[in-house]
């Protein structure tokens, strides 16, 4: 039955990784058999990444072993922490985070590093031959010639599958693949993986959602808190068992709980939003956020959603339609008079945006109101009574840190994100615009902030809740919205749309995406 | 080979890294030394007796550390809100300048008027000049380290313009070298017969004033959060234009300062040796403080005892004077690796 | 008007502005090599330098022509190797390191300039390239001259451009090299070393750079004089930018910058002493820093220029 037995193509013999005092990876075994998709399922922070970066030479493991079949199908030991020795052994990945030079072609980005560098000129027309059969037999579809920064997210990850397979890999490590995807182009990269499999490519597939998990493989590994906690068929097992050995402890995730919807806060009638690089990243958007209420937006990464985050957030200018704040048309775009005035932002990337990694615990809870009376007097900071406050935030918050004076970078994911959270709440704000705010949080502080963002709703705020997480959207959004190619729908009621609806217009096709 | 990031780097590393930095690059030096043909033991011998060994030797080091503070601020105000400022040693040429506009003449009898004065107008022409580079950065994104750098050639032409034209002295002969300044505004020797002069405690001051600026007061709050992560203090709400403009006037205003010391305390006059690249020794001064404001008055004293040794020993051994200028590069490069151990745990795997 | 169009019109202002392009041409495209593998190279100034001094005192001391080149290319080769041993092994600031090398550099040129010659009041001289004329193609009329009778080193330089665009866009080096500038991640990902490809562009374009430097002693001036550099290797940063990392666009930067420097010469002389000579001798400068401003807003700098990569950091 199982295809291990028969041929086995890969095989982790107690794999163990330590970062400082954290054990990423505690001896792990793992084993894959040739055509099978075999699931590694674990929560944000179990090790599912540490693992496969070992296998693939990016980290090197503090012990263990990683076996690889050669050609004839006998399993050989890789060597360790070197990219190129996995590559030459047949394995291939596709990080979550893209590993492409975006300046660069389609078809430079996928021969890089395929041909002896001190050739005199490169073998262009012979790979173009090359990759049309690939595309073909595969059905990935990408335009070779194209700069990769102008594909859709979408087309970058069938480039980078290709690139993969151009390599001839024999096994493919696909690391949360879907998580940029609409739901109708996971689908699609289902099919592709099928068709692949059954030409004898063996595929390790990480990811978090059972759904996803069940419908794709053959076999589940379970990863919690860098253990191997359990292997089952895929067609043998039930969600909750799966659902129970990934997270290890029953965790209560709180739903939509509707209030009765109080005044208006904020209101946008026909606002653009210019890009960077020209055009309009937000365009004549229309949306109103009302007090005691979840507005959610959903969308791929990378549609406007930036845009729209920046504009509430006090951060961009729009150039036209008009935005008013608690009932005042907004002519003064400056993010530290939209806190003042009562605005809580939870930044997408709480590294680049929301902290200040070489600054203290206690620096960074008052990185957004150091101006006040209460943090400073004629210029000189009242570093006493900032640190008090900072304690009691980290208390109030279960922030887990060694103290305010410790640099913020020592935290942990969770932690940090608690410490922004905790930061916006404090001010009691009647607008919170939380971008991702749970993205690449475990389980456990999934629900710590979603809790804390009802409670607030609770309270009276007005929330703007932009996530690509559609689950999460329909479980606490009061109202949807889609944003795709920076058109904004109309916002409705969550109970009146489906996951397929939202999926469509995330993709621009349904109806709605390009209200006027 | 890997590298850990260290929890956080102990008090005692944060003096081991630059003190052995330190000893490194003077060991280094033996090479140059043993290709000059000088004794090594002896060497080193003359150089320690030269910078440190006699009380006149300590008030040479004092009076070239005194620019090496001032320059030394300024490259550590800067960089700690990442304005990369080259630009020093023309900002020092800018000071001096005006120091010698102001207090050619004297317009008043009270050195309690004229040396005050003369400081504000060599520090805002120090600022004046930093500002063109950082408003072209913030307003127009032009790159500061090489317009920085551009200026101080068109910085130090511009004083050869005026030492050769407007500012020259009519009693040089033609000398390349501008008007004196009035006995008014000379600064005070703090050491009798000594060249040991009031800049020092001016930098002394300076330091202090730094130290508090960056580490108690909102504005320092500002330039360590821009620096450390320009996108987080947009987000917080900051104006990062307006904190580099800031940034720009205490940088510039403090190499300016050190133009004006070197002017009214040492020389009285401007030429277009004045200044032995003491902007750039500056950088050098803040990175092994590691951009600590009162750290920057040891290394100046260390990297002053070094010119001033290497000096000495050079004029008693006939070895150039550029081994001093050798040591200094060879201190930064060291303490850029200090830096990384200090902050790192390396593995080797 | 008559003085521009007289300046225009000579020879002697196109054979000078080729030259004076010369150097530039070497530094510009050292830095953008080393700019487009993701290492901005302050040492340049440094390396132009001690290029200058050991590629002279090579000859000096008895060696051919091409023998000092390949000193001086060796040893501006050296000095490349630590800034990369720096800012790629160790991956620390790339600004602070230039500025070391740069330091370091020019204090070693001076120290065995010193060293070796401790007594010489005026600078000694040396035999230097001579002007090779290409038959007919020199006989051109204004072009002739100025591109096709210079010394070996201009041919080299327009040499170096048409190889450096070659390999950056037509290899797989060169497409090594432009990846680990644009996203080093990519590039490990495909089983290419960051570091080494980093470390050999960083030490290839500081070999140029030491060309640009020996170009000046071996060519140009025939002898070594403290300060000589002058600012050559900042304005050749200031042309990368400009050029928006093209070497195409390096020469075409480079010879403008050529043209303007010779013609400002040239005016400086019809004019006279009307306007003090130092404001001519600003202009390069000031040219730059414009040259820069206006560029600024399109610059498409390589995306991972100055961003250090450390294998497997998290």
């Amino acid at each position: 039955m199982s295809k291990v037995a028969a041929a086995p193509v890969l095989r982790l013999t107690g794999i163990t990784k330590r970062f400082g005092p954290l054990v990423a990876n505690d001896r792990v075994d793992l084993s894959l058999g040739r055509g099978e998709v075999l699931a590694l399922l674990g929560e944000n922070g179990a090790g599912k990444s540490t693992l496969m970066s070992i296998l693939f030479g990016h980290y090197t493991a503090d012990e263990g072993t990683v076996e690889v079949a050669d050609g004839a199908g006998s399993l050989k030991e890789l060597r360790h922490g070197s990219p190129a020795a996995a590559l030459e052994a047949g394995v291939g990945m596709v990080h979550q985070h893209f590993t492409l030079a975006d300046n660069l072609s389609v078809l430079d980005n996928i021969t890089l590093g395929t041909e002896g560098l001190w050739r005199a000129f490169q073998g262009r027309a012979a790979a173009r031959r090359r990759l049309k059969t690939l595309m073909d037999d595969s059905g990935l579809a990408v335009p070779l010639e194209r700069p990769v920064g102008t594909l859709s997210v979408g087309e970058q990850q069938r480039t980078e599958i290709l690139k993969a397979l151009y390599r001839g890999v024999r096994i493919l490590v696909l690391d949360e693949p879907t998580a940029v995807l609409t739901p109708q182009e996971v689908n699609q990269l289902f099919d592709t993986l099928r068709r692949l499999t059954q030409q004898g490519l063996s595929i390790i597939f990480i990811s978090h959602k059972l759904d996803e998990v069940t419908a794709i493989s053959d076999r589940v590994a379970i990863l919690r808190a860098g253990k191997l906690v359990g292997e089952r068929e895929t067609k043998a097992v039930d969600r909750g068992e799966l659902a129970e050995l990934m997270v290890g402890r029953p965790v209560e995730l709180h739903g939509r709980d509707p209030q009765p919807r109080g005044v208006e806060v904020a209101r946008l009638a026909k606002v653009s939003v210019p890009g960077p690089r020209g055009g309009m990243d937000l365009k004549s958007a229309d949306l109103a956020l009302f007090e005691r209420e979840i507005v959610g937006i959903a969308g791929v990464s990378g549609n406007g959603q930036g845009a729209l985050a920046a504009l509430l957030s006090g951060l961009a200018q729009p150039s036209g339609g008009s935005f008013s704040l608690f009932g005042n048309t907004v002519t003064r775009f400056d993010a530290g008079a939209f806190v003042a005035g009562g605005v809580g932002r939870i930044p997408e990337d709480r590294h680049r945006d929301g902290t200040v990694g070489d600054m203290t615990v206690w620096e960074n809870a008052i990185l957004e109101t150091y101006r006040d009376g209460a943090n400073q007097r004629a210029g000189w900071m009242r570093i006493g009574a900032a640190r008090d406050h900072a304690k009691g935030l980290i208390d109030a918050f279960d922030v887990r840190c060694p103290g305010p004076d410790a640099p913020i970078r020592l935290l942990s994911g969770g932690n940090m994100q608690k410490l922004i959270i905790g930061r916006v709440l404090e001010n009691r704000p009647r607008l919170i615009v939380a971008n991702q705010p749970t993205r690449g949080l475990d389980i456990g502080a999934v629900a710590f902030v979603q809790d804390r963002l009802l409670e607030a709703k609770r309270a009276g705020a007005a929330i703007l809740l932009i996530s690509e997480d559609l689950d999460e959207l329909f479980q606490i959004a009061d109202r949807l919205a889609v944003i795709h190619s920076g058109h904004l729908s109309e916002a409705r009621p969550a109970e009146d749309l489906t996951k397929r609806q939202v999926g469509l217009m995330m993709a621009g096709e349904g109806q709605g995406a390009h209200a006027a | 080979m890997r590298l850990e990031p260290r929890e956080s780097p102990g008090l005692g590393l944060r003096f081991a890294a630059p003190a052995s930095a330190i000893v490194v690059a003077l060991l280094l030096a033996a090479i140059p030394l043993a290709f000059a043909g000088a004794p090594l033991a002896t060497a080193y011998a003359a150089m320690f007796d030269g910078a440190l060994g006699s009380v006149f030797a300590l008030t040479e080091t004092l009076t070239r550390a005194t620019p090496l503070i001032l320059t030394g601020l300024a490259v550590t105000a800067a960089f700690r809100a990442k304005l990369w400022n080259i630009g020093a040693e023309g900002q020092l040429y800018a000071g001096a300048l005006a120091a010698v506009v102001i207090a050619s003449h004297a317009w008043s009898s009270s050195p309690f008027v004229m040396i005050p004065s003369m400081m504000v107008a060599g520090a805002a022409a120090g600022a004046v000049l930093l500002l063109i580079p950082t408003l072209l950065k913030t307003r127009l994104g032009v790159d500061e380290v090489v317009t920085t750098l551009l200026l101080n050639f068109v910085m130090l032409l511009f004083v050869s313009m005026m030492v050769e034209g407007p500012l020259q002295d009519p009693m040089s002969m033609g000398w390349p070298q501008s008007e004196p300044i009035v006995d008014e505004a000379v600064l005070p020797e703090l050491v009798p017969r000594t060249r040991l002069h009031a800049g020092l405690i001016i930098a002394l001051v300076a330091a202090v004033l730094l130290s508090l600026l960056i580490n108690r007061t909102r504005w320092g709050l500002e330039m360590r959060a821009v620096g450390a992560n320009a996108d987080a203090a947009r987000f917080a709400g900051m104006k990062i234009g307006r904190v580099m403009v800031f940034t720009a006037i205490i940088s510039g205003g403090l190499a300016g300062l050190a133009g004006v010391s070197e002017v009214a305390g040492v020389r009285g006059y401007v030429t277009l040796d004045l200044s032995p690249g003491y902007g750039y020794a500056g950088i050098v001064v803040a990175m092994l403080a590691q951009l600590s404001a009162l750290g920057v008055v040891v290394s100046a004293i260390f990297i002053a005892a070094v010119f001033v040794g290497a000096d000495s020993m050079g004029r008693a051994m006939g070895v150039s004077s550029y081994l001093a200028d050798l040591i200094v590069a060879l201190s930064l490069l060291t303490m850029l690796v200090a830096g990384l151990v200090a902050r790192y745990r390396i593995r080797w795997a | 008007m008559g003085e521009v169009i007289d300046i225009l019109l000579a020879v002697s202002f196109w054979v000078a502005a080729v030259r004076i392009a010369t150097p530039l041409i070497f530094g510009t495209l050292g830095e953008l090599i080393c700019e487009r593998a993701g290492v901005l190279n302050l040492g340049i100034e440094g390396i132009f330098t001690v290029g200058a001094m050991s590629g002279w005192m090579a000859v000096y001391q008895g060696m051919g022509l091409w023998g000092g080149v390949l000193v001086a290319v060796g040893v501006g080769m050296g000095f490349g190797l630590i800034h990369a041993g720096f800012t790629v092994g160790l991956g620390v600031s790339q600004h602070v390191t230039g500025i070391g090398i740069t330091l370091l550099a020019s204090s070693a040129a001076y120290f065995t300039y010193r060293t070796v010659l401790p007594d010489v009041t005026s600078p000694p001289r040396i035999e230097p390239f001579e002007p090779i004329a290409i038959p007919l193609l020199s006989d051109i009329p204004l072009i002739g001259p100025a591109l096709f009778h210079q010394t070996a080193l201009t041919y080299l330089a327009f040499v170096s451009v048409i190889v450096t665009a070659w390999v950056l866009y037509r290899t797989p080096l060169g497409l090594a090299v432009r990846a680990v500038g644009e996203n080093p991640a990519a590039a490990e990902a495909q089983g290419i070393s960051v570091v080494a490809v980093r470390t050999g562009a960083v030490a290839v374009g500081s070999g140029f750079m030491a060309l640009g430097g020996a170009f000046l002693t071996m060519s140009a001036f025939n002898a070594f004089f403290f300060e000589m550099v002058g600012g050559r290797g900042w304005i050749c940063i200031a042309l990368v930018v400009f050029a928006s990392w093209q070497p195409a666009k390096a020469l075409l930067g480079a010879f403008l910058f050529g043209a303007f420097d010779a013609f400002q010469v040239r005016l400086q002389q019809s004019i006279g002493a009307a306007i003090p000579y130092q404001v001519f001798l600003m202009l390069p400068y000031l040219l730059s820093i414009l040259a820069l401003i206006l560029v600024s807003r399109r610059a498409a700098y390589p995306r991972a220029l100055m961003v250090p990569y450390r294998k497997g950091e998290r």
